[in-house]
């Protein structure tokens, strides 16, 4: 049983680094590069859409400079950045989609595209994701 | 034995082609590897996750090998499952062991099954939530009847709690697991099931704790706690291992594993390889 009590230390050492780490004053806004950062994850995340079989459907006909605009909002908000989102809840922008899960995961792998090509270190992305996952129940098959 | 081999090199043939087949709605790392008994886990622990990337509208086919190697005994095991709508596991498992000093060998065939009762390993609020069974059968009697042993057969029921926490080590994706086993099994079942005129079914507790540092590598220690029913003495497991996995349909463990003391043996360390495959 000793080697569980050092699991379960080691487990306790690694949540309380990461507690450490999360009351910095940075802003998650700030760790990502700020607007024009996010405003580069936004657009890449059309271009992965346009290029992918599955997700393009969803968007067909959507307007996308709003697009842009309403996604560059959102994430600047949820990252505590210095903006309002403007937009619709993801309620209410996903009803009707029928989203499934399998095409919510693609979507987040597509989205780690998006941070990957706009240089997002990947424990920084992890931090944004683990911010977005709480609306996934608001977004799939609705 | 020979069938599931033959099944095994062609699922893995078809992995190295990285062709897309039923299932990849999973995100990549999430979907846990195979464990030692066949089961969707760790290396040594059955997890609450199904082997495989499908969701809920996918299934998936699975296979691995394991290679353990430890100072006097290794062990073979092998096999294959299905993962159906992310809801269900059904695995077949053959496992060979012997001692490197003598010949001949213990085999044991473990089929198993696994419902996801609740939750998704990343985005539920609580873990993801499975309870599991797994029916052991020895091909030969007499090993575990002289040892002591009560059965040749016996069944472990589990339930296992597992999840990943985003970014929760300084940004890096925390996955930790816990597992409650109600079991009778010496040595995994390879010893036989209970102990003379005792069934002897306790319940065990088995973790993991493990960090990806990327999208492809985990690092992580894995215990599962042992019964100690016949006369020569079984201790806890232990394993610290590195996984690596390039991509969705296939997986790569080296394990230092800690299995105390096995069949009149003290301090049987060693080494654990496990490919996995899945599509």
């Amino acid at each position: 049983m000793k080697f569980i009590q050092q699991l379960i230390i080691l487990l306790a050492i690694l949540l309380g680094l990461s507690a450490c780490s999360s009351t910095s004053t940075t802003t998650l806004y700030d760790e990502l590069g700020g607007e024009t950062k996010i405003r580069e994850i936004a657009e890449n995340l059309v271009l992965e859409f346009e290029m992918d079989e599955y997700i393009l459907p969803y968007y067909e006909g959507s307007d996308i400079n709003r697009f842009v605009e309403k996604l560059t909002e959102y994430i600047c908000e949820v990252a505590d950045g210095p903006c309002v989102y403007t937009g619709r809840s993801m309620v209410d922008v996903h009803t009707g989609m029928n989203i499934t899960e399998s095409h919510y995961n693609r979507l987040v792998d597509l989205s780690i595209n998006a941070m990957d090509k706009a240089g997002i270190p990947h424990r920084t992305q992890n931090k944004l994701l683990a911010r977005l996952a709480p609306t996934r129940k608001d977004m799939l098959y609705r | 034995m020979k069938k599931i081999r033959i099944l095994a090199v062609v699922f893995i043939c078809l992995f190295t082609a990285n062709t897309t087949f039923a299932g990849d709605g999973k995100l990549i790392a999430t979907a846990g590897l195979i464990q030692v008994e066949g089961a969707g886990g760790g290396g040594l622990v059955p997890w609450a996750t199904l082997p495989g990337y499908d969701s809920r509208d996918e299934y998936s086919v699975n296979a691995f090998s394991s290679y353990v190697t430890v100072d006097d005994y290794k062990l073979h095991a092998l096999g294959a499952s299905v993962s159906l709508y992310d809801r269900v596991e059904l695995s077949v498992a053959q496992q060979s062991f012997s001692i490197k000093a003598g010949a001949g060998d213990i085999e044991q065939t473990i089929v198993g099954a696994k419902v996801r009762l609740y939750g998704d390993v990343i985005f539920s609020r609580w873990p993801q939530v499975s309870l599991g069974v797994l029916h052991k059968s020895l091909k030969d009697d007499a090993i575990a009847l002289a040892l002591g042993a009560q059965d040749t057969s016996g069944t472990d029921v589990y339930i296992a709690a597992t999840k990943v926490h985003l970014g929760a080590v300084s940004g890096y994706n925390l996955v930790w697991n816990a597992t409650v086993r109600y079991t009778n099994a010496n040595q995994m079942g390879l010893l036989g099931f209970g102990s003379v005129n005792d069934d002897s079914h306790e319940l065990m507790l088995e973790c993991t704790v493990g960090v990806l540092f990327n999208r492809h590598l985990a690092v992580g220690g894995e215990f599962r706690q042992k019964p100690d029913n016949i006369a020569l003495p079984e201790e806890d497991w232990k394993a610290a291992f590195v996984t690596y996995i390039p991509n969705k349909n296939f997986n790569i463990t080296v394990a230092y594993a800690m299995l105390g003391s096995i069949a009149g043996a003290d301090d049987q360390n060693g080494l654990y390889v496990s490919i996995g495959g899945t599509l």
